[in-house]
């Protein structure tokens, strides 16, 4: 996982609330084996539609999700994360997240920033008025900056600690590997291993 | 328990404060002790794979260049896409005939051992584990499948995990895991001829709900549970899940010993002699604290049977459909009417009257030797109903042979049933075994969803025993509903 200090990048407002993760990739994506190329699968359902933030041409490129209240609810699918990630986001705002899935977020390095509803709406507003404007997003400060406005937003520490260290859950686990080695000496011999095979 | 709730037993006040089973276990595969709040991190003894949830582990651990910790602790099956029979030929779906390739490119890459399709100790992840004697007590096993928890019945730590987990478990052999708490399922008494664990374990789901276990690893416990096999100890363990728990456990005890005992990786001479010594210590103290209990009169029970479309929607088979409008709240009549549309049953209707198309006697609830041999004693010299298909699909390969040779594959067959290959089969529409819409079966298997056996499809959930019954009669029925078997 790369360490995520600041970001810059092109702002998309998704002015919707309560996108849950079928509509972020539906289920006939998960069929897949791999872990990367979602990005076709991201909002599969809405981007057949000409309408939607992501078919048009200025956003195409964008990597700064500003959406509604209560984004990523429904089914734990990791695959949401990997979707948006694949896509291109590196942050997603929103004024509330479901558990699971900013918990997923920060496990693959995807930046779940909340800021309050009229800081959403702020920010809807610039991108109305500058389609395609860029949006800062600074982890150490924890700050949104966009034209001349700066807001707040919110993170546990310990997963903006783990994304700034670009440590994910197996790179934290490793850093302790003394200790599993130290645990696996202790391992009493009757303990059954699979190699070689006997049948 | 406070500040020892659950598995969050400090190593130092170990040998004082009587401790459950599962606490005992946990502290046991405790790598690191979580600071502040932060996750335990825990050994994992044994690492199960198969092809659905592994690819993107395997790809994870590719894309950042990581290792496979420990082969020798880890072991993958095809079991959930395979067919059950042509199991020669080429899988003809596309998405599954790639899951297994896949599975078995990584495999070879990563240095796991993979019982493919075709292969004597091929068959369902959770079958092959204890069957080979990998599955021992006081281990932690993992599996990215939620019914990893069958392997409690031998008194180890047994939890299926997501894929991500499935990963990490690959590149460091332990896991990061909150505390659990624990609850004390009593079982006392004898059961009725006729009635099995597969009954125990569904009164225990309609009583303390599909939600009724979670955040709790349930323990087995009490005469009833003792008195059982290790195979029916595995019907228990196995959907514990169903329950919404994280694991079941069940303490070992000289029937566990006596299982695993010769098994391919059993421990052997001295090593055997410490390991029992040690699984002795395996049993919840005396005065130790669950957070929970629940206790269930063994007398009392009867075959037991769902009717709608959750594991906890069951109710004793000599009763009728319930009525939705006996149940709990607002949710649960709403809950149950819309059970009852989906299941094309009317309230009031005695199960035992209720038709079925198919019966489907395997999955890694229901398919080991013992399940096989008490469905063809109750089929021996029946006839089938002709109004039914029966379907018996071990659970492994080597429960297919064994079967073999003891000439129950000939019982199945003289009844008219068909009889397979091993893997999960009709358990879950992943594999061409599917019911059709509206088909109605008599299951051995754990879930009752909407669709899980082929859309549309309608699953009862029944003991082997109770399969058995059925597909002589033709509507749900229990062995004492059966006329004896006239004397050849
Ligand atoms: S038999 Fe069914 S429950 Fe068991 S592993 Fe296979 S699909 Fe899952």
């Amino acid at each position: 996982m790369e360490k995520f200090i600041t970001h810059r990048g092109t702002g998309v407002p998704l002015k919707q609330s309560n996108v849950d993760t079928d509509q972020i990739i539906p289920a006939v994506y998960l069929k897949r084996i791999t872990k990367t190329g979602f990005d076709d699968a991201l909002f599969a359902g809405w981007r057949k539609n000409p309408d939607f933030v992501l078919s048009q041409d200025v956003y195409k490129d964008g990597s700064v999700l500003v959406a509604g209240s209560d984004f990523g609810t429904g089914s734990s699918r990791e695959h949401a994360v990997w979707a948006l990630r694949d896509y291109g986001f590196n942050v997603v705002i929103s004024s509330r997240f479901a558990d699971i899935f900013r918990g997923n977020s920060g496990k693959q390095g995807l930046l779940a920033a909340q800021v309050d509803q009229s800081d959403v709406e702020l920010l809807w507003k610039l991108m109305d008025e500058q389609p395609g404007i860029e949006i800062e997003v600074d982890l150490e400060s924890k700050t949104i900056t966009c034209d001349t406005v700066t807001v707040p937003f919110q993170i546990d520490d310990y997963t903006r600690w783990r994304l700034m260290e670009g440590l994910d859950d197996i790179g934290l686990t490793l850093q302790h590997d003394e200790d599993v080695k130290a645990y696996e000496d202790g391992r009493p011999a009757f303990k059954p291993v699979t190699l070689p095979a006997k049948s | 328990m406070s500040e020892t709730t659950g598995a969050r037993t400090t190593a130092q006040d170990s040998s004082a404060t009587p401790r459950t089973l599962a606490e005992k276990v946990w502290t046991d595969h405790l790598v690191r002790q979580g600071e502040n709040g932060q996750p335990d991190l825990i050994y994992i003894d044994l690492h199960l794979v198969h092809e659905v949830t592994s690819p993107q582990a395997f790809e994870g651990l590719r894309l950042a260049g990581r290792g496979l910790r420990r082969p020798d602790l880890t072991i993958a099956t095809e079991d959930h896409n395979t067919p059950t029979e042509d199991i020669f030929s080429t899988i003809k779906d596309e998405t599954s005939r790639k899951q297994i390739d896949t599975l078995r490119a990584n495999c070879e890459e990563f240095g796991v051992r993979l019982h493919s399709l075709g292969d004597a100790e091929q068959g369902i992840v959770h079958v092959v584990g204890p069957q080979l004697g990998l599955t021992q007590p006081g281990m932690t096993v993992v599996c990215g499948d939620s019914h990893t928890s069958t392997h409690g019945a031998f008194g180890a730590l047994a939890f299926g995990i997501g894929t991500s987990e499935v990963e990490h478990v690959m590149a460091t052999q332990t896991l990061s895991l909150a505390p659990f708490k624990t609850m004390a399922i009593t079982v006392e008494g004898t059961l009725k001829p006729g009635v099995t664990s597969k009954d125990i374990i569904l009164a225990v789901i309609a009583k303390i709900g599909t939600g009724g276990g979670q955040g709790y690893v349930l323990e087995f416990r009490g005469s009833a549970i003792r008195s059982l096999s290790m195979e029916a100890r595995m019907t228990i363990c196995n959907m514990s899940i169903e329950a919404g728990a994280r694991a079941g456990m069940i303490a070992p005890d000289q029937t566990t010993f006596d299982y695993v005992q010769g098994r391919p990786h059993a421990p052997q001479g001295e090593d055997w002699d410490a390991a029992v010594e040690y699984w002795k210590t395996l049993h919840t103290d005396e005065g130790a604290e669950f957070d929970n209990e629940v206790f269930i009169d063994a007398d009392e029970l009867e075959p037991f049977v769902t009717w709608g479309t959750n594991p906890g929607q069951g109710v004793p088979l000599s009763e009728p459909v319930p009525n939705p409008e006996d149940a709990g709240d607002d949710n649960a009549k709403d809950a149950a009417r819309r059970a009852l549309e989906y299941m094309g049953l009317e309230a009031g209707t005695p199960m035992k009257e209720i038709p079925v198309d198919t019966v489907f006697l395997g999955s890694c609830t229901n398919s080991r030797i013992e399940d096989l041999r008490i469905a063809a004693d109750i089929v021996k010299g029946r006839t089938k109903a002709e109004n039914v298909r029966m379907m018996v699909v071990p659970g492994s390969a080597k429960v297919r042979l064994q079967a073999e040779a003891e000439g129950l594959d000939q019982v199945f067959r003289d009844f008219g049933a068909d009889w397979r290959f091993a893997g999960c089969s009709m358990c879950l529409g992943m594999n061409p075994d599917q019911l059709a819409p509206g088909e109605r079966c008599a299951s051995t298997s754990n879930r009752n969803f909407e669709g899980r056996q082929g859309k549309g499809g309608r699953t009862h959930l029944v003991s082997p025993v109770v399969a058995a019954a059925t597909a002589v009669r033709g509507t749900l029925s229990a062995p004492s509903d059966l006329e004896s078997v006239p004397a050849v």
